[in-house]
């Protein structure tokens, strides 16, 4: 939005066309209506037309089907004509046990992630940021941010590789300090740990690389001052690299934040599956959703779940933005 | 600044090296294991050193008929059709938003931000998905959700934004339509940013079972990672790889062939890796550093 407004400051303060008189000059749009400016830049509209139609059926037209949220779901049934049941499918969801464990899970894993992915991120681009052999900088971001590419389904068959009840490193690794072998697939407990550390593995590399570009714009001669005037290393990083990213660290964890009530499908899904007995601590809004459509195919119950989740999250990013505002102004979305 | 490295810098390097290590260190942990005799598995559990080395896994997956070798096929297909037709899409509307011409480009790009913000969320995505007939078939795989994406719409428009428009305007002068001018003139200088693109949505189709596991039911159709899902799930489907050629008294290799499996999956992101470190990162580092 920033951006749109500049422009036009910049075009008003320096009108392009002056200097050729009376001829509408090129490069400046055209006068007129839609229609007008359709028919003069036919062949621009005709080019946004796929990427048009695309965004309408797979974007505006799913907002009216939102409205099965408040009905009884009835495939033969178009929207319009359905049945009409008020708030019933919110009350089913909202007074079952399961809403607040899903919903605290979603909460309670995502700020884990958030959490621990940006100290994780930050730490690792400081100390690359210290690094001055430039080889050995790319050498191991390209290995950093490998995990990056992978989809969570190779990533669970890794996971599995490392804590398979029977073959699994760690308990052969445990085995050889004579403890006995232990089935980590049935421990909910530990798994909010074991997912977010997978979260920091897979993530932390890549935003590190950010940061550390982010690092890399700061002016030298800041550090340059700061070292003639006796800062330590540490002095400098804490106070000159620091306050300068922080920009961007908050932009990045506040888009992090806007998405807090969305649990990450493709992860925990791929990591947990139908295990049931993981569910209290990993099951998630998203899966919740996902079994409610695909397996127990009640679409209406899941538009009212995902109504329900993205209410929360508005007030949520709102919050979230109002803080940063508070505290970071430049970091702010809107 | 040239100072003389002391313990500080030997601790900085030494953590650097053993993070870089670990983040590859699984991968090299399920290559070994893809080509461990399956005895060896059994006895010692999963090991970076194995005492005996096998081809027997990717033998098996690589048979002729196999489904490991069908999901590859279609994950090729999806990843390649989807991919040229989603840098087209994206590269012909970043155009028109980035001529300054075109009077109503601002409310254009709100169209395409507004479903970046506001998602209906799944089971309206579905209906209206289940509704055009993308079920159970290629297209299913194609056409939802991964085909364009309002991010890299943007991505692309602002560099094309810093194209000169001088260029745009002799394009027009020499009577050249705006359509040629995209294509002759803004595509070939986009070139960096839709290498970018390309990875993107390359390496989106490439990892995708989302579609897979919503739409469609067909083993046929699987996608490599979504049969990759499935091995794993189903102990059953290990069996029915094998298909009786090798043997159906024999037990399968399952530990070492579920390995194989995932590395196959992922063997076309390694080869592809030096054109991701250099388009990929830089792409995600505008986008999020500048965006």
């Amino acid at each position: 939005m920033k951006k749109t407004d500049d422009e036009k400051r910049r075009g008003g303060q320096n009108p392009r066309g002056k200097r050729n008189g009376g001829h509408a000059p090129e490069g400046k749009p055209g006068k007129g209506g839609l229609v007008a400016d359709m028919r003069r830049n036919g062949a621009s509209y005709l080019l946004t037309l796929p990427a048009a139609v695309y965004t309408f059926v797979f974007g505006y037209l799913t907002y009216p089907y939102l409205l099965i949220a408040f009905q009884r779901f009835n495939y033969r049934r178009n929207i319009l004509n359905g049945e009409w049941i008020g708030m019933k499918n919110f009350e089913f969801f909202i007074n079952s046990s399961y809403a607040f464990t899903i919903t605290w899970n979603t909460l309670k894993l995502n700020m884990f992630f958030i959490g621990a992915t940006t100290v994780a991120a930050l730490v690792l681009a400081l100390a690359l940021n210290e690094v001055r052999v430039k080889w050995f900088v790319k050498a191991s971001q390209a290995m950093m941010v490998f995990p990056t590419y992978l989809s969570w389904v190779v990533v669970s068959y890794m996971l599995y590789g490392i804590f398979s009840m029977d073959y699994g490193i760690l308990n052969r690794t445990l085995a050889a300090f004579g403890v006995p072998a232990v089935n980590w697939y049935i421990k909910a407990d530990v798994w909010p740990a074991i997912l977010t550390v997978m979260r920091v593995w897979k993530g932390a590399g890549l935003n590190a690389v950010i940061f550390l570009a982010a690092m890399a714009a700061i002016d030298v001669s800041l550090y340059e001052a700061a070292e003639i005037d006796g800062a330590s290393r540490a002095q400098r990083a804490w106070r000159i690299t620091m306050p300068l990213i922080a920009p961007t660290v908050a932009i990045l964890t506040l888009m992090a934040i806007g998405r807090i009530m969305y649990g990450d499908f493709g992860m925990i899904y791929a990591l947990i599956g139908d295990n049931g007995v993981l569910f209290p601590t990993t099951d998630v809004i998203d899966t919740y959703v996902y079994r409610a459509l695909r397996k127990i195919g009640d679409p209406a119950e899941a538009t009212a779940i995902g109504l329900f989740q993205s209410a929360i999250g508005f007030v949520l990013v709102y919050g979230a933005n109002k803080l940063t505002k508070r505290f970071f102004p430049e970091g702010a979305i809107y | 600044m040239k100072r003389r490295p002391n313990g500080f810098d030997f601790l900085l390097y030494f953590f650097i090296a053993a993070v870089a290590v670990l983040c590859v260190a699984p991968m090299v942990l399920s290559t070994v294991v893809s080509f461990t005799d399956e005895d060896a598995i059994i006895h010692d559990g999963y090991g970076f050193f194995p005492r005996k080395w096998s081809l027997y896994a990717y033998r098996l997956i690589f048979h002729a008929g196999s489904s490991v070798l069908r999901s590859y096929g279609v994950s090729f297909v999806v990843t390649i059709l989807g991919t040229v037709v989603a840098v087209a899409i994206t590269a012909m509307a970043a155009y028109a938003l980035a001529n300054k011409r075109v009077r109503y480009r601002g409310p254009l790009a709100l169209y395409f931000y507004v479903t970046m913000v506001f998602t209906a969320g799944i089971a309206p995505w579905y209906l209206v998905c289940i509704r055009l007939g993308l079920k159970n078939n290629l297209a299913a795989l194609i056409v939802p959700s991964l085909l364009f994406n309002p991010f890299n719409l943007f991505l692309v428009k602002n560099f094309m934004e810093g194209i000169p428009d001088s260029l745009r305007e002799s394009a027009s002068i020499d009577g050249a339509s705006d359509i040629r001018t995209a294509f002759s003139i803004y595509f070939p200088l986009s070139v960096p940013v839709l290498a970018t693109v390309t990875l993107f949505y390359g390496l989106a189709y490439w990892n995708d079972w989302w579609n897979a596991i919503m739409l469609v039911d067909d083993r046929k159709l699987y996608p490599l990672q979504f049969l990759l899902l499935q091995l794993k799930s189903q102990i059953q489907m290990i069996r029915d790889l094998q298909l009786g050629s090798a043997g159906a008294s024999m037990t399968p290799p399952s530990e070492s062939m579920k390995m194989a499996t995932a590395v196959v999956t992922v063997g076309p992101i390694v080869l592809l890796y030096p054109w991701l470190q250099r388009y990929f990162i830089s792409g995600l580092v505008v986008g999020s550093v500048k965006g």
